[in-house]
């Protein structure tokens, strides 16, 4: 695997595992760019704690700053590296023994018709 | 390596590969012990897709078929968003063993980036946080 796709990822899961910083990009992700202030009116944290973490983000690419109103810093929310995160949580959530389980159970019942014992079975096995 | 590119799991089966093969090549098989419904073109190149009664479907496309020993397919990346063009590559390999089978199957491709969203992902990190500041003295300058 490449370094750099990791490198990535874990600057995704250590934002995220701030609250603070999870607060401000739930924020982002919700209602769209945001300066620090437009941030400080939603959330309990000071405006300062806010662009510190604004700051931290916007460094490791997780937010990119874009001029808003008033001379003001606005913030959004870059998707592209939640994306890359998102492909080594599909890993950790792909499950093959459930299917390969059921597979098994399928088999030894024979040609049988699928009872609806076994759809139910089936049906919590798949992602 | 903290996260996984690859899935493999073997599994002995109770049954000879030709049995094997069936349950997972055939629509009735899949739909049977995999999705709740499947449909498949087996061929290189066909489509396949299960779906379960809960709404969720899953959409495959063939990539090798030798029967009965190797059949593989790819499909989406769950929890990618539908247009994204990344997907997995699953191969199942049958082989002998005493009457029955050894399964494997392989799962590979998690760790996979395309150039486009490696720039996407990283331009922000490289070009950084100056340059942005940079274009935004820019800008206030020209306004």
């Amino acid at each position: 695997m490449p370094r750099d796709v990791e490198a990535i990822a874990e600057q995704v899961f250590v934002a995220l595992a701030d609250p603070t910083r999870r607060a401000i990009l739930a924020a982002l992700a919700a209602a769209g760019p945001a300066t620090a202030t437009d941030l400080s009116g939603r959330l309990p944290i000071t405006r300062q704690a806010i662009a510190k973490h604004l700051a931290l983000l916007a460094e490791v690419g997780l937010v990119t700053a874009e001029p808003g109103e008033r001379r003001r810093v606005r913030y959004r929310l870059r998707s592209a590296p939640m994306q890359v995160a998102q492909q080594f949580l599909a890993a950790l959530a792909r499950d093959w023994d459930g299917p390969l389980g059921a597979l098994k159970d399928h088999l030894d019942r024979g040609a049988r018709e699928p009872t609806a014992a076994s759809i139910q079975e089936t049906r919590g096995n798949h992602d | 390596m903290a996260f996984p590119d690859r899935i493999e799991r073997t599994v002995e089966i109770a049954h000879p590969p030709t049995t094997v093969w069936a349950a997972l090549t055939t629509a009735e098989g899949l739909g049977a012990w995999f999705g709740d419904e499947a449909t498949i073109d087996l061929r290189p190149g066909g489509a396949a897709r299960m779906s379960w009664t809960d709404g969720f479907t899953a959409e495959m496309r063939v990539e090798r078929v030798e029967e009965p020993t190797v059949f593989g397919f790819t499909w989406h990346i769950y929890g990618l968003p539908e247009d994204d063009p990344r997907r997995t590559y699953v191969e199942f390999t049958l082989e002998p063993a005493g009457a029955g089978t050894r399964l494997k199957v392989v799962e590979s491709g998690f760790a996979q980036l395309p150039d486009d969203v490696y720039r996407k992902a990283y331009d922000g990190n490289t070009e950084g946080w100056a340059k942005e500041l940079g274009e935004l003295v820019a800008y206030l300058d020209a306004a």
